[in-house]
This record gives C-alpha cells, structure tokens and sequence, in this order.
C-alpha cells in the first residue's frame, strides 16, 4: 500500500535533534578530553541501567515521530490520502489501536466493565456483561479458558524475551572480548564482575527487566487488552505507549530552546559586565519574578485566543495540536532559561579572571572570539549537566500544565491528558484504577531513569567532584 | 542598611514595571481585545454588537495609549493601558470579566490559601532538614544510600500522584478525613490535614536531597575538620557548626517563597476544593478569565520581589560577614 511520508514541525525538530546528538557524538569520539566524562558515566552502573530504560522510551518516541497518511482505494486513478496521520508506532500497535471497545473494561478482561443491557435469541432483555469485542475474543469459554490463556501466552512471550536477552548477553560478551583481547569466557565473568571499563552488568540486568516486562505484554498485546481499556473504550496500554513521545518531546525541546537565550546571554553578561550584565540580570530577574505557572498560562490562553481566531492558519488537528505542543515548549523554554543563565554568568565572571583569558585579551584576541572559543567551551558542563536535569521535571510539568488546561492540546495523548481523563475514575464505586496505574508506572519508569541518568551525567561532568571522587 | 533597602525597592519597582508592560503587551498585543472578546462570546456566531457590548462593559472599548476624544489628564488615564495596567501598581485590580471585584475576592481567598501553606511550609521545613541532617550524619551509609534511593524515587512521581493517592487512601479506604472541601474556624482543621500532609510528602524528595547536599558541602569545609580536631563532638559539629554556616544557602531557596505562600497551591487547592487564591487562579485560567490572570501574575511578582528583599535582609542577620553598602 503506498503511503506518504509527512513531517510535522516536532517531528523535523525530533530528527534534526536527532542528527545533532549523533554528529555530536562523533565528534566527541575522536577528542579524548571531551569523551572523559562520558567514559565516566559509562562506568557508573544506575547511570547505564536508567541509559538502558531511557533507551527504550527514546525508540517508541522515534518510532512515533514518522508520520504517515496511508492512500486510500481511488476509483478514478488519482491517489487519494487517508485524512488519518499515522506514524509508525501506529503501525506497530495495530492491534491495539485498532481493537477499541465500547467502554471500561478491566486489565486482560473479556467483558465490560458496566453492565449492559442486551436483547437475547429469545427476545427478553437482560443485564449482563458484555463481551469485548477484542479482548479475549479468540476465547471459545472465556470463564475457564482465560486465565490458561493468559499464562500459556504470557509464558511464551517471557521465553522469548528470554531468549532475546541471552543473545544479547552473548553478544556483548563476543564484543567486550574482541575489545579487551580476552577470551569470551574471561569476557563474561568480567562482565559480571562489575570489572569492565563500560558497566555491562548494569545494562543487561536492566535489558532483562525490560525484557521481562515487555515480552509477557507483548505477548498478550495482541489478544488481550493489558492494561485495559478507558471510558470510550481506547487501550490503556496505546496510550501510555503514545504518552511517551508527547513527554521526551516536552522533556527535551524546552530545554533546547533555553539554550540559546541562557547560553548568549549568561556568556555576554559574565564577560562584558556593565550596563549589559545589568540589563541581562534585569531581564531574568523580571521574567523569574513572574510565578511560572501564571506566566505559562497567560502565554498559553494567549495562544489559545489566537489558534481560535486564526482557524485558516492550522487545517488539521493533528497541525492544531503538533503547533500547540511546541508553542508549549517554546513557552516552557523562556520561563525557564533564568536559572541556567544565572550559573552561566556566575561561571563566566570567575573564569574571565583566569590566565588564558587574560593572556587572550593581551594578545589582542577579539571579544567574540574569546567567548566563542575560551568561555564557551569551559562553560558546556554546566550546560550539559542542566539540560539533564531539566528533563525530567518538564515531564512532570507537562502533566500539571496539562491538569490545569495550559498544557497540551485535548486532542493529543500525554501523561497530563491521560491523568486528567482518569482522576474521576478514582470515585467510581468498582473503582477504576487501571488508566492511572499505567500513567504512574510509565510516567515513573520515564522519570526514575531521566534523574538517575541524570545524576550520573551531573557526577561525571562536575569537574568539583570529578576530582573529588565522590558522589554528592 | 537603609540605603540599600531602599535601592532594592526601587530596583524592585523596575522590574514590576517590566512586568506589567511584559504581561501588558502578551495580553493586549498577541491578540486585540476583538479576539478576546469572540474566543469568550463562541468564536464563530458572535455579532460585532455583541463584540462591543462586551468591550465596553469590561472597559476595553478605551484606547490603548492615548485617548485622543479626551481632553487634559483624562487623555492618558481614560485608556486601556492605565486602567488594566498602571491601577496595578495601587493594588486596584477592577473587576473580573465576570463582573466579580478581584481585590474583594483575593481579600477573601487568602486565608484559606494561608492555612494550607503556612502550615505546610513550616513542617515541611522541619522535616526536609531533619531527614537531611539524618542522611548526613549517616553520610558514606545505607541509611544514607537508601535514603537518597527514596529521594530519587519519591522526586520522580507526579504531585498528581501524591494528591490522588492520599485522597483515594486517606479518604476514601481509611475515611480519615473529608476527600475534599473547606469550612471556617476549627472546622478547617480536618480538611487541611492532608492537604498539608501531601504538601510535605510531595516536597520531601527533591528538598531533603538538596539540603544534604548543601550540608555535604559545608562538611567538606576547613572549619568542620578543625572543630573536629578540637575534639567536638560528631553531633555538636554537625549541629551546632554546619547547621548554621549550612543557613546560607537554605535561606536563599526558602525565605524567597514565604510572601509566595499568599498565593496558595494551585493543584493542592483545585483538588481538595479549598477556596484559595489557588484554585481562584485554576478557575480563572478554565474560565480564560483574562483579568484574574493579569491581577494575579503581578500579584506574584510583587511577592516574589517582597522575598528577594527579605532574601537580603536576612542574610545579615544569619550572616555577620555580610554587611551591605
């Protein structure tokens, strides 16, 4: 079936990122003094699992940032293109997405979760369950033949991951020996000696409960609905897969964005000081003084206003939402660039006392260059260390702005959405407690990764306790 | 002292005035109040007398600068941009696009919103630096290790979280305390329990962390190893010594949001139904109540800048090295 690739704004932005991090990555490769710190994350066992996990969410977020449209069966011979955008996390969860019921039901039930009324054979009316229409449908008995099911599919999936790991395993043992000049036998019990330069250890036990969680589900995916379904009868497990790209987007878009205004301003206001450090501090302080949330939703109703004015300007939902997503990480990123910019200019104003800055300046070195060149450089691990960091509380501020209404379009799935959609769910009397598990767990497992990460990433980079030797 | 107090202040009025003409300009520039008007009216079906009648009822039907039709003063003050703007900076915040007086109402909402910060604010302080203090004293131990495990981990889940589960456990399971709402007098007591109680718990992570850092640092201090070789006391040192030198840099994170607490939570607020200037602001923000929402971030601005000053002030009073010119 021919398909039509379609980039939106925040999936070019994506892969621009994207290729940035990988040329990055190179040219670090080949300058031993820039790939220091990261050899010194790679040894910090919490930083290589939360990697591990990171890793995961980052290739459900890729996979969700291709888009699509699918052509659709045209008599006249002139293609014709489905007005539904896809991606290819779409494609992969098919199954799910395609199998909606009618409302609640329960992790791996086969029934509604409310009771319905239904006209039987005979013609009299009962209330009773009803069956899913995907959910356990391959069921013949779905009282005594679920639970079997359930175990002999989940146990092939856990078989398979299982199998899965243990080739992984043994190919990173094949890898660190050819590294090492060892054998593949001295390579595995260093390995699992913790005793390898990159902590291998920590990336398979983490590859093996990732492994062990998702095989089992992956498994049961396509027959059963895992995590459930919510009130108009959408997978749980979808959403909470879909929620994923919406988070790393916001996580790491923002701070991209405060970037530029902490980076130019921080350097300028640290070297020149003067009117133009008075200036820089007069801005953040004004922008730092407004409370964030406030000024995010000023900014937000703002646009709000405009997007309901300027209908011509965004033709699809999927336009409407994708602008409003990164309007919000333009947003985010000016109300939170202040407290990079103020280390930035605490860093600069030391190190323009230093020798090489001065011998710069005797030389007759111009200003522009000895920002770009001296400053700049020895400023890139606070940096670094700040764009970590931020991470993962503008993913959990993602689901508060989302709660309050300022967040994400309605229409896109989020942690936030998903939440807000299921705080009511708690009253309900059977309670509903499946769509916020899900957000909690993922949210959790995103979250817990990004702050160990981050801490290794903050350890390794802090030249302070670098030397010292010590985490803080 | 006083000089430079005075100058902070008026340092201070600077940045309200680059407030006001920040929040002016996304209010009034990004979209006219035509727009404002039809996206609150409906923004199709809306009728250009239906547009004006709203105008002129909130008083954005005035000119934004200048109001050529008048004469004298009444050119400058008979305008949108003094009317919505500079009235601010007298704490006349007008009325409401609802019609509501918003002075009347902030008045009225503060002291919910009090009653659950003040309380919260302090306990939290308290507990945030025993745990600390405990990690440190422990420092290089599990119950250092662990209690930074628990830091990390409590850091990483959504305030969303705490609310919703200490309403569903505290609420609904155990029937402890109402899940939400408010009443005056000792009343309030029982339903500003767990709002305070998950105000602390959502904070303990990412503020014990912090704190334990810091004193960490000051531990690593020349004045703590010579202490030590005076032969004080591992507990004398830690509290007497570090705890005091460590306030430094405590206060530069709390005492800057003490005049903030005025401002309530706003999730707190909107999920336990406490009638705070919190859940005033949610409401606002729902009801796209554009003349709340400007009342409200100068407000924060005003308090956020009231904290700065205190910042200073009290640094010379922690800190005798600290003497300002």
């Amino acid at each position: 079936m021919p398909v039509r690739i379609e980039l939106l704004w925040s999936d070019l932005l994506v892969w621009l990122l994207v290729a940035g991090l990988v040329g990055l990555a190179l040219y670090t490769r080949k300058r031993p003094h820039l790939s220091a710190p990261w050899i010194r994350v790679g040894a910090s066992a919490s930083g290589m699992a939360a990697a591990t996990v990171l890793s995961f969410f980052v290739l459900v977020g890729l996979l969700d940032s291709v888009h699509y449209r699918s052509a659709l069966p045209s008599p006249g011979g002139k293609p014709a293109w489905s007005t539904e955008l896809r991606s290819l996390l779409d494609r992969v969860l098919d199954p799910l997405r395609a199998g909606r019921e009618k409302t609640y039901s329960a992790p791996l039930a086969t029934h509604l979760f409310a009771k319905e009324t239904v006209v039987l054979p005979d013609g009299r009316e009962e209330r009773v369950f009803p069956r899913l229409r995907h959910g356990g449908a391959h069921l013949a008995d779905p009282e005594a033949g679920r639970w079997p099911d359930v175990a002999t599919k989940a146990f092939r999936g856990l078989a398979l991951a299982l199998l899965l790991w243990f080739a992984a395993a043994i190919g990173v043992a094949a890898m660190t020996a050819r590294s090492l000049g060892t054998g593949i036998e001295a390579a595995w019990r260093g390995i699992w000696g913790g005793r390898t330069p990159l902590q291998w250890r920590a990336v398979l036990c983490a590859l093996a409960a990732v492994l062990v969680i998702a095989g089992p589900v992956a498994a049961l995916a396509p027959y059963y609905h895992v995590l459930g379904t919510d009130k108009v009868g959408q997978d749980v497990l979808y959403q909470a897969l879909k929620s994923v790209r919406t988070g790393l987007i916001i996580g790491t878009l923002a701070t991209l964005v405060t970037l530029p205004f902490a980076l130019v301003l921080g350097v300028m206001a640290g070297y020149f000081r003067g009117w133009v450090d008075d200036l820089v501090q007069y801005l953040y302080t004004t922008l730092s003084s407004i409370p964030g949330v406030l000024l995010i939703a000023a900014a937000v109703l703002m646009m709000q206003v405009y997007v309901e004015n300027h209908p011509e300007l965004f033709p699809s939902t999927e336009i409407r939402a994708d602008v409003r997503l990164l309007a919000l990480c333009v947003i985010l990123g000016i109300t939170s660039w202040t407290g990079l910019c103020r280390l930035l200019r605490g860093e600069v104003l030391k190190l323009r006392e230093l020798e090489y800055v001065q011998a710069a300046q005797a030389f007759g070195v111009s200003n522009w260059r000895i920002m770009m060149r001296h400053l700049t450089p020895n400023v890139m691990h606070i940096v670094m260390i700040a764009l970590v960091m931020d991470f993962s509380g503008l993913v959990l501020a993602e689901a508060v702005l989302s709660y309050i209404g300022v967040g994400v379009d309605p229409s896109m799935i989020s942690f936030g959405t998903m939440i807000n959609g299921a705080r009511l769910e708690m009253a309900r009397e059977p309670m509903v407690w499946w769509s916020l598990a899900a957000a909690f767990v993922f949210m959790l497992a995103l979250v817990l990764a990004a702050n160990l990460f981050a801490d290794a990433v903050r350890d390794a980079f802090d030249p302070r306790l670098a030397i010292a030797g010590g985490r803080a | 002292m006083t000089a430079y107090i005075v100058r902070r202040l008026i340092y201070g009025l600077f940045v309200l005035v680059g407030v006001n003409v920040l929040t002016f300009a996304l209010f009034f520039f990004v979209n006219s109040p035509d727009d404002m008007a039809r996206a609150q009216l409906g923004a199709k079906r809306v009728t250009a007398e239906a547009v004006d009648k709203w105008k002129r009822e909130r008083g954005y039907d005035k000119p934004l600068f200048l109001n050529e039709k008048m004469s004298g003063i009444e050119r400058v003050t008979e305008t949108v941009f003094f009317d919505k703007s500079l009235r601010l900076f007298a704490f006349q915040f007008g009325a409401s696009d609802q019609g509501r007086n918003i002075g009347y109402d902030i008045r009225a909402r503060m002291w919910p919103s009090l009653a659950v910060q003040v309380p919260a604010f302090v306990i939290g302080l308290a507990v945030y630096i025993s745990f600390a203090l405990l990690m440190a004293f422990f420092r290089a131990t599990y119950v250092d290790f662990w209690g930074v495990v628990l830091c990390v981990l409590m850091m990483s889940v959504s305030t969303l979280f705490y609310i919703i589960g200490g309403q569903y456990v505290f609420g609904k399971l155990w029937s402890l305390v109402p899940i939400s709402g408010y009443d005056g007098g000792f009343e309030a007591v029982k339903f500003l329990a767990l709002p305070v109680l998950i105000g602390v718990i959502a904070g303990i992570g990412g503020s014990a962390r912090w704190y334990r850092t810091i004193f960490l640092e000051e531990m690593g201090k020349d004045y703590v190893r010579t202490a030590r070789a005076k032969g004080l006391s591992e507990p004398r040192v830690l509290f007497r010594h570090v705890l005091q030198n460590a306030m430094i840099p405590i206060l530069t994170g709390v005492v800057v949001v003490i005049p903030l607490l005025f401002m309530g939570a706003l999730i707190t607020e909107s999920f336990f139904g406490i009638p705070g200037l919190g859940s005033y602001t949610i409401d606002a923000i729902s009801q796209q109540d554009f003349a709340i929402v400007r009342a409200m971030v100068f407000l924060g601005s005003v308090l956020y800048i009231i904290g700065l000053i205190l910042t200073d002030i009290s640094y010379t009073l922690v800190d005798p090295r600290v003497r300002f010119s």
